[in-house]
């Protein structure tokens, strides 16, 4: 049994204007121990996949269809009350912004306590072990003096550490990283991707990493999937989507990005157009209006996923076309 | 990256020489207390007509500050700044600078006025310098800029909001051509946009170079999209320049050590290359510019550091033709 199965997932903002189809028939599994990236622009739904999975959307946002399995458990219809049994202690996230996710009027270590004494039999006093042993863990030094400390005390790579050392201190089985690097620099994403990696490592748990990087996806994840307006593109090993991508949206984005070993300085190829509308989105492959090779029935009806390796599905009907596609899963290797 | 300050003798092949520059800001740190905020310490550098020189480095290292800085958003606090030959130091010459040198700023939503039109915010520097004589001169200018940067001619009566973030970074890149300048500092244009429309903005960036022969100084901390853009890249480290060489060579044979552990950590978007990349993770955190190390800035976090780096600041020196960089270990 896969430790998390999302199946035909459907999440709306129901806004004044319409309703915007932030997460429009998404389904993944995720096998225990293992790196899922999930990359993808903004308002391709990744975040909000995240929410969904945890139950944190906020008003007008909500779950109109769909199934969530943890463990074979459906979280979809869950109450409140059972959801805070599972978020924090089972699957916990780490947001994109170090600086607003802490509270700035309680300590460090009030806010590290009171996640573990939330979830688990320890008293104060074991709570405050633990939290010294977890900060410790991500490499902050001194972490007793730390934990009398206020988050503005620290800088963000800090917070980062401190909010992955809450994440992780009741051993979740599942942890959601929402860009956590995104707003750090350089030097200190390569620390905390480190860290990740490692503690990854070792407490054996499953990582969603939501990037818009390709970068960040090629350093640490194992499988990937590439999101647009709410819906899978094509997802596979990283190795597949990296070498051997079979979406026009996915080849476009890699054409995009400058290359550092290109020392001709060759014109990058951006995708032309505009991000999707969530409002209107067209009837057939939401991204046919951007897309160069776009047929008659890309516009009007939506792809499906296909097989186009032994672990690569893609939902482009340029495969179906050139006979790249398997009925079923394909017993070897076959990618071209 | 000479010393020399007095007779200093403009180098006709540059467009922007500045020499020295300070840029300190007084910082309230307890009761009648200030500490000065060193953003940039002695920075020099050149930037050749028609080239773009890159700046990166991480979030308070200053680069921001020498773009404002350059374009006299702030008063320097010492340093000289060349433009064309000419010295920046009276109203006059300051003046004619502001024309011809113009900004593009990081975030397309705060830089745009929500109360203006989009023509208007296209022609402000036009009557700010009053370049146009008439209005239908005017008229037709904004037409012409909107078409430049690929906007619908149409939409000039509209409101920035109604605009994309790669729309409205388009809108700030227009009001920049507005004066016809020569020199444009680009402050992060692309950071705030999706990878998609990133690579439009850059292409758009590098037509609008070659057509109108302007000149950059493109400051961001994407280190891939400054090496694509750039001919040359500086890079700087707690308000001071650490190292400056063509983009190439910077990339592929950094010197210093902080270029060194720069580099490595950038990730690169190719799984079999990334699994084997040797990454020099550094240790601890940027220092806080309040409390910059004595001697060498970098010093702390540095593995090569000698008793010589807490000592002197050291200068940059011409390591090998073109490459400068500021260590005392190389």
């Amino acid at each position: 049994m896969n430790l998390l199965e999302v199946k035909d997932l459907h999440t709306s903002f129901f806004t004044g204007a319409g309703e915007v189809k932030a997460v429009n028939g998404l389904s993944f599994s995720l096998e225990k121990g293992k790196v899922l990236g999930i990359v993808g622009e903004s308002g391709s739904g990744k975040s909000v996949t995240a929410y969904s999975i945890l139950q944190i959307l906020t008003h007008p946002g909500r779950i109109v269809s769909g199934s969530i399995r943890f463990h074979g458990e459906e979280l979809v219809g869950k109450s409140d009350e059972e959801m805070r049994k599972i978020r924090g202690n089972k699957i916990s996230i780490i947001f994109q912004d170090p600086m607003t996710s802490l509270n700035p009027t309680f300590t460090i270590g009030n806010q590290l306590m009171e996640a573990i004494m939330m979830h688990t039999n320890r008293n104060r006093k074991q709570a405050e072990e633990r939290a010294i042993e977890m900060l410790r863990l991500v490499g902050i030094s001194e972490p007793e003096k730390r934990m009398h400390q206020y988050a503005h005390e620290h800088s963000g790579g800090m917070r980062q550490r401190v909010m992955i050392a809450m994440a992780l201190a009741c051993e979740p089985d599942i942890l959601i990283a929402d860009e956590p690097t995104t707003a750090l620099d350089v030097t200190i994403q390569a620390q905390i991707l480190e860290l990740m990696l490692k503690l990854q490592r070792e407490m054996g748990m499953a990582i969603i990493m939501i990037t818009h990087d390709m970068g960040v996806i090629a350093q640490i994840c194992d499988e990937v999937i590439v999101m647009y307006a709410g819906g899978v593109c094509e997802r596979g090993t990283a190795d597949a989507i990296f070498y051997h991508p079979k979406h026009e949206y996915t080849k476009g984005l890699m054409r995009s990005i400058p290359d550092m070993n290109d020392d001709e300085k060759n014109r990058l190829i951006p995708i032309a157009g505009t991000p999707i509308d969530l409002l209107h989105m067209p009837p057939g492959c939401p991204f046919a209006p951007r897309c160069e090779r776009a047929m008659k029935i890309c516009l009007q009806e939506k792809p499906k996923e296909y097989w186009v390796g032994r672990d690569h599905l893609s939902a482009c009907w340029m495969n179906v076309r050139e006979g790249l596609c398997y009925g079923e899963r394909p017993e070897e290797e076959v990618e071209v | 990256m000479e010393e020399i300050k007095k007779g200093f003798t403009p180098d006709p092949d540059c467009l922007v020489q500045v020499r020295n520059l300070k840029m300190f800001f007084p910082i309230t740190t307890g009761f009648l207390k200030t500490t000065m905020l060193k953003a940039v310490n002695d920075v020099s550098f050149d930037i050749r007509r028609g080239e773009t020189l890159g700046l990166v480095g991480e979030s308070g290292c200053g680069k921001t500050t020498v773009g404002r800085t350059l374009l006299q958003l702030y008063k320097p606090t010492d340093g000289e700044i060349w433009f064309d030959g000419r010295k920046i130091d009276n109203k006059e010459a300051l003046k004619n600078f502001r024309r011809r040198a113009q900004m593009v700023f990081q975030d397309p939503y705060s830089s745009l006025n929500p109360r203006m039109t989009v023509g208007d915010i296209v022609a402000e520097p036009i009557d700010v310098h009053h370049l146009c004589a008439n209005k239908t001169e005017r008229e037709n200018r904004i037409r012409e800029l909107m078409t430049l940067v690929g906007l619908n001619t149409e939409h000039a009566t509209r409101y920035a909001h109604e605009f994309s973030g790669g729309q409205r970074q388009r809108i700030g890149i227009a009001r920049a051509l507005a004066s016809k300048p020569e020199f444009i500092v680009c402050d992060e244009p692309v950071s705030a946009l999706d990878v998609s429309i990133q690579a439009q903005v850059i292409n758009m960036l590098e037509d609008l170079q070659s057509r109108l022969s302007l000149t950059y100084l493109f400051i961001a901390h994407d280190i891939s999209v400054v090496k694509h853009i750039s001919n040359r890249i500086a890079v700087m480290y707690l308000g001071r320049m650490m190292e400056l060489a063509s983009a190439n060579e910077l990339t592929k044979h950094p010197l210093h050590p902080y270029t060194v552990s720069l580099m490595s950590a950038v990730p690169v978007p190719d799984p079999k290359v990334s699994r084997n990349q040797h990454r020099i993770v550094l240790e601890g955190d940027v220092p806080s510019p309040l409390k910059v190390p004595s001697g060498c800035p970098f010093r702390p976090r540095c593995s090569r550091a000698t008793a010589a780096c807490a000592e002197a600041c050291p200068a940059m020196r011409e390591v090998s033709p073109g490459h400068f960089a500021a260590c005392h270990n190389l």
